[in-house]
């Protein structure tokens, strides 16, 4: 069943915590992942490797410089994920 | 049809010795910061990079060659004269023609081996290696020196911010002969076409000579595209070299992955769940990135410095431009 966006935001914030040792209660939806939690761009992939698997989504490499906020990754996975 | 006598020979192949040598001008991050506009830091945190070699004009391709291949030859205990193949990996000797293989088979006194380059990027090491190994198996050679070597401070664009700081000059070299069992593994190999994009020369050199592009050639990646491919497909690529040798990474006593970047690095040890009892090459602080150069360099320090030891068991991948790869498990000479 695919997730709701605030279970996404939560996943989201507990593989930033895991990558880049930021709370999660930081990790909220109008967050930039570089310039508000100090997740760089090599990070970000790690980020976004491991929502594709815990979302079970595909964000190609072109689409992820698109997602500057936690709000943009939410957004993109609930769109993208598989029903 | 007249009946051909078949070649023979050894049962299996070894590496018998490794040499490298470092270009003498050592360059901090300091000097690369009077081009960019970055830190330090910055350079430091996204490549682990604080030094690297840059070779002067005398330190040419053939001649770190020279120096790499007479440690590997006294190293495994040879004498220059019982090498019959020399293979040089390199995307940055700019005399194409003839393969600066057969100018280093002639200064090192290896008389007249066979001799030619390799084009394999990053993999170039594990190429030249995985041709040396058949070549020994098969019967054309019992010893061959593979040797990795770039000049890539020459293929930099040192007003890239992206780039500028991680590459580095040097050669690394190896003997492979013969052994009476496996100690060179299976490779696991391969390229990915679809990605040729992914890291190259910015333009073909006849652009530059045409006056088609002002700016002289460099290398140029699309760096997330590459830290994806290199971490999360590459850990993929080790794990079926460690599978082909039939051992898991709890056999294994060192790992020596082409020194692209600390993070790549750090990042491949995570996915692959290596135990902290491996020993990790992390030679790229010191020496920046040297392309098909940067396994044999590292795996020199890791037995120079008494990291690693002379039976050791280690898995060697390289991976880079092509997008190519090449991963196998070795003995540690």
């Amino acid at each position: 069943m695919a997730a709701t966006l605030e279970e996404i935001v939560d996943g989201l914030a507990e593989i930033v915590n895991e990558i880049a040792g930021i709370p999660v209660e930081d990790v909220q939806l109008d967050k930039s992942f570089t310039d508000d939690l100090d997740v760089d761009s090599l990070s970000m992939v790690e980020v976004v490797v491991a929502a594709e698997e815990r979302f079970d989504v595909k964000i190609p490499d072109d689409d992820v410089k698109n997602l500057k906020t936690v709000g943009d990754a939410a957004d993109y996975i609930a769109k993208h994920q598989a029903a | 049809m007249s009946k051909i006598k078949p070649s023979k020979g050894a049962p299996y192949a070894r590496i018998m010795g490794v040499g490298g040598y470092r270009p003498t001008r050592i360059v901090p991050n300091e000097v690369i910061l009077e081009k960019i506009d970055s830190s330090d830091e910055w350079i430091r945190s996204r490549s682990g990079i604080a030094t690297r070699h840059w070779a002067s004009p005398e330190e040419t391709v053939a001649a770190m060659s020279i120096e790499a291949s007479g440690k590997a030859i006294a190293d495994a205990g040879i004498s220059p004269g019982q090498i019959d193949a020399v293979v040089v990996s390199t995307v940055s000797h700019f005399k194409q023609t003839p393969a600066v293989a057969t100018e280093i088979a002639d200064k090192i006194g290896a008389g007249k081996p066979a001799a030619f380059d390799i084009s394999a990027g990053c993999a170039g090491f594990g190429y030249g290696l995985t041709l040396a190994k058949g070549m020994v198996v098969e019967g054309s050679a019992e010893h061959v020196l593979v040797i990795g070597v770039e000049r890539l401070s020459d293929l930099t664009d040192l007003e890239d911010r992206a780039t500028a700081f991680l590459f580095g000059d040097g050669a690394g070299a190896v003997v492979v002969g013969p052994a009476k069992e496996p100690m060179i593994g299976p490779t696991v190999w391969g390229s990915e076409g679809d990605k040729s994009d992914t890291i190259k020369q910015t333009v073909p050199w006849d652009d530059y000579r045409d006056g088609t592009v002002e700016k002289f050639p460099a290398i140029t990646q699309e760096g997330q595209a590459v830290f994806r491919w290199a971490v999360f497909e590459m850990a993929k690529v080790a794990q079926q070299a460690l599978d082909a040798a039939g051992i898991t990474s709890e056999d294994l006593d060192v790992f020596i992955p082409h020194q692209a970047n600390m993070r790549i690095i750090d990042s491949m040890v995570k996915t692959l769940k290596l135990p902290d009892s491996v020993t990790v090459a992390r030679d790229v602080e010191t020496t920046g990135n040297t392309s098909a150069a940067s396994i044999p360099l590292a795996m020199e320090r890791l037995l120079a410095t008494g990291q690693a030891k002379s039976g050791d068991t280690a898995l060697v991948i390289g991976f880079g431009a092509g997008l190519v790869y090449a991963a196998t498990v070795v003995t540690l000479p």
